[in-house]
């Protein structure tokens, strides 16, 4: 893509990567730094034995769904965007916050099965990391949410197109961390259960 | 396509500032997004850390060294801190212990130091106009500066600011109940600390960004200059690890104030129960760990960088084994993460994991041992000068090494039984990673004083800051070894209630008359820095004849450092004495086809090649 070569131009230079996206992804690292950290506190508790077993709610399986297909919806909003098919961009990004918002309710609603079968946020860490892991996955797809809203009210002020991608790039790509961030935790529990 | 790319780049690199228009005195000294003004934010909050943090050590010396003095004279500064019977409250001295170390480890020696040098030098010296995002840059000051007075406020509380220790380990942090400390003090404490790691995370991605995006032309990774290469592992230290104290202190925060029970099981207060169960106290010291050993690193690396540079200026050198300097910084950043649990040993960590972590842990001493005989064989038949910021590096050079063999003591699992949190585990790192980083951070300020100000501080107080400042530390930290090796543990209040230590009453008064003179002394360095800020000599473009880009500069470089173009890189940043040339440094800029005379073999077809274009 001739957008990544370097050209040369006077005293301006363009390098390889936009310092913007590559700041994004320095980013993503610190936030795969803080599950990865908390991931292996789950393993070095669950190691010292003495830990219940929890079934996990039924939800989880339809959230999972729904933050895969929101993936998918973004990425059609991407390939539109390429494309310069403006409806197909707020579509895709309409669909995609309705996803999330589905998905984020979703987390919510199974934290009321998590306590219908008496595991508390307060109680058996074994419960407590259930409740961190999807609560603080949250708090950053909530930001992905806004992320999201403010690429959306540009899409609707035309400034989201095949010349001017940056933004909704950045915003595919940490999306799609979350979706993956959120299928690894919830692989990690089913697998260490 | 290119055509909108083109313009993101001018927007970030500010190309259109040249004509230089005047900016309001808010914008320019107090929000600024400017990277010198950044740092000196930096610079000058580190400085009043520093000041309160030593403060505090002089005032639990007094207790250690003069357990019967009567400190009703510090009554109006510490109120009812003092007791009726004129001592320090037993209490009060476990908050200044810990408040002390939080201090220095991260507002003075994390924040002070890389926050100003990251800032000052990254886009100086790599040839940038500014840092990847300016306003990230302010956020980070600005979260810096949030931090910093939540913790200050704590020391106002009624029930005084965190006392658990700079490590805060739970339970005695996780329940208020344990200690006045662990109420809200040690809220105000995470609460502040989560402001420091935003603040770290923002300028670290700022540094990482930076160097990698804006490296002007011709200045390749083997080009760079070692202050930008120290600086850059420690941002992705910094990167890798703070998220984890992230997680460690969320946790306790949920401990805390949640009631989950993350760190806490089975804990009896007054023969009740409390209702934590399952939790492990173990767990908080493996995350909090894997933070903080790399912390250690992130806090020498950068004053090692800054040394580098001084010392080949100074000993007009290369410096010897450029690569190597590299390689070894790789290893040391490397190695951080892999050894966190040698601060375990005695917590029941298994044996077979210990005399691995031991094994690990003394490998580090390969890459150390590099750097150390680097800096001695650039210095060996050198031309020195013995400028203050000289005399300072080479300080931490012989800091680095009589603290770091202590270090080999240490790392081995079977003394750690009998050295563990013992003084002499306080004499270690006060010597390898406290007294050299801060050494690191008074070079730097000496040699780039003249660029940030544009005058120069006076050499004489200097000299004389330096030499009472390196006797003093030796003089603290020397005698404290062997109060450890004696097995007197660290955080105590009194050790006179011992007979197994009333032998040392002296040499601890000896140690705290010692600390309070080196605390004095940094104020000749307050003065000397202060008034030449005002009143000092107006300093040279090249004031050390040294050959990185900063000094490219005018005198006071504006917003946009160059008011011209950017200038090209043609070699590495070392060429001092090199066999041939006119004058013994060759500046980065000076292409190698204008220096036939003194181009290696190797060079002579790279001089060609430019001098074709």
């Amino acid at each position: 893509m001739e957008r990544h070569a370097e050209i040369p131009l006077g005293s301006v230079r363009v390098r390889s990567v936009n310092p913007k996206k590559f700041a994004m992804w320095l980013f993503i690292i610190t936030v795969a730094m803080l599950f990865a950290a908390l991931t292996s506190a789950y393993l070095v508790k669950q190691s010292e034995g003495n830990w219940p077993e929890i079934v996990f709610p039924s939800l989880f399986n339809t959230t999972s769904v729904i933050i895969v297909l929101s993936s998918i919806s973004l990425h059609f909003a991407y390939i539109a965007a390429k494309r310069n098919n403006l409806l197909q961009i707020r579509a895709g990004l309409a669909v995609t916050s309705l996803l999330a918002i589905a998905f984020l309710i979703g987390q919510y609603m199974s934290w009321g099965q998590l306590i219908s079968q008496d595991v508390f946020f307060v109680g058996h860490p074994a419960g407590s990391f259930i409740y961190v892991f999807t609560g603080l996955h949250a708090v950053h797809l909530i930001g992905g949410v806004i992320f999201l809203a403010i690429v959306l009210y540009n899409a609707f002020n035309y400034k989201v197109h095949s010349k001017s991608l940056n933004q909704l790039e950045m915003c595919v790509t940490y999306w799609h961390f979350l979706g993956g961030l959120w299928l690894y935790l919830y692989l990690f529990l089913v697998l260490n259960n | 396509m290119s055509v909108a790319d083109i313009q993101i780049e001018k927007d970030l690199h500010h190309d259109g500032h040249d004509d230089h228009h005047e900016q309001s005195f808010i914008s320019k000294y107090i929000f600024s997004t400017d990277h010198k003004t950044i740092a000196k934010q930096f610079l000058i909050t580190g400085i009043f850390w520093a000041l309160i943090g030593g403060g505090l050590s002089v005032i639990f010396r007094l207790q250690l060294g003069f357990p019967d003095m009567e400190l009703y004279w510090l009554k109006p500064l510490l109120g009812k801190w003092i007791t009726a019977e004129g001592k320090i409250d037993s209490e009060f001295y476990l908050a200044l212990v810990t408040m002390h170390g939080t201090i220095m480890v991260f507002f003075v020696l994390t924040a002070g130091l890389s926050g100003t040098f990251a800032n000052f030098l990254i886009p100086l010296q790599i040839g940038a106009r500014d840092m990847a995002s300016g306003f990230m840059n302010m956020l980070s000051y600005w979260f810096f500066f949030v931090s910093g007075v939540i913790m200050f406020i704590s020391f106002f509380l009624e029930t005084g600011p965190a006392s658990g220790g700079w490590t805060v380990y739970p339970p005695l942090s996780a329940l208020p109940q344990a200690i006045q400390g662990s109420g809200a003090g040690m809220t105000m404490w995470l609460v502040s600390m989560v402001f420091f790691i935003a603040s770290t995370l923002l300028g670290g991605i700022n540094y990482i960004t930076t160097i990698i995006n804006m490296r002007t032309e011709g200045m390749s990774f083997t080009r760079l200059p070692l202050t930008v290469w120290a600086l850059f592992l420690t941002a992705i230290l910094g990167l890798l690890s703070f998220p984890v104290l992230v997680a460690a202190a969320l946790l306790l925060v949920f401990d805390r104030s949640f009631g989950t029970s993350f760190y806490l099981s089975d804990i009896y207060i007054g023969g009740e129960a409390l209702p934590h169960i399952g939790g492990s106290p173990i767990l908080y010291q493996h995350l909090f760990w894997f933070l903080g050993h790399p912390e250690v690193y992130i806090v020498i690396l950068p004053a090692l960088g800054i040394t580098s540079e001084i010392i080949s200026t100074n000993s007009r050198k290369p410096i010897f084994g450029y690569r190597a300097m590299i390689g070894s910084m790789l290893a040391i950043g490397f190695l951080s993460f892999i050894v966190w649990a040698h601060h375990m040993f005695v917590t029941g960590l298994n044996p077979f994991l210990g005399s691995i972590f031991m094994f690990l842990t003394l490998i580090i001493a390969v890459p150390s041992a590099v750097k150390a005989f680097n800096y001695i064989t650039t210095l060996w038949r050198g031309n020195i000068k013995f400028t203050t910021a000289m005399l300072f590096s080479i300080g931490l050079v012989s800091f680095f090494i009589s603290g770091g063999l202590t270090g080999i003591f240490l790392g081995n699992s079977a003394l750690d039984i009998n050295l563990h949190d013992t003084y002499f585990v306080v004499a270690h790192f006060h010597l390898v990673m406290g007294s050299a980083a801060f050494f690191g951070m008074l070079a730097g300020v000496y040699h780039w004083f003249p660029k940030m100000f544009g005058r120069m501080m006076d050499e004489r107080l200097g000299s004389i800051h330096f030499w009472l400042t390196f006797v003093g530390v030796y003089l603290v930290f020397f005698p404290l070894h062997y109060i450890g090796i004696a097995g007197f543990p660290r955080r105590y209040y009194s050790f006179t209630s011992f007979d197994a230590f009333q032998t040392f009453t002296d040499l601890n008064s000896f140690v705290s008359i010692a600390a309070a003179l080196t605390f004095f002394a940094q104020f000749i360095f307050l003065f000397n820095f202060f008034y030449s800020i005002f009143a000092g000599r107006k300093a040279s473009l090249n004031p050390w004849k040294s050959n990185t880009l900063e000094w490219t500069t005018p005198r006071l470089p504006g917003h946009g450092n160059w008011p011209g173009a950017i200038p090209k890189v043609f070699r590495w940043a070392y060429d001092y004495s090199k066999p041939g040339a006119k004058d013994d440094f060759i500046p980065q800029t000076v292409p190698l086809s204008e220096t036939p005379e003194s181009n290696l073999p190797n060079e002579v077809e790279e001089a060609k090649a430019e001098a074709k274009k």
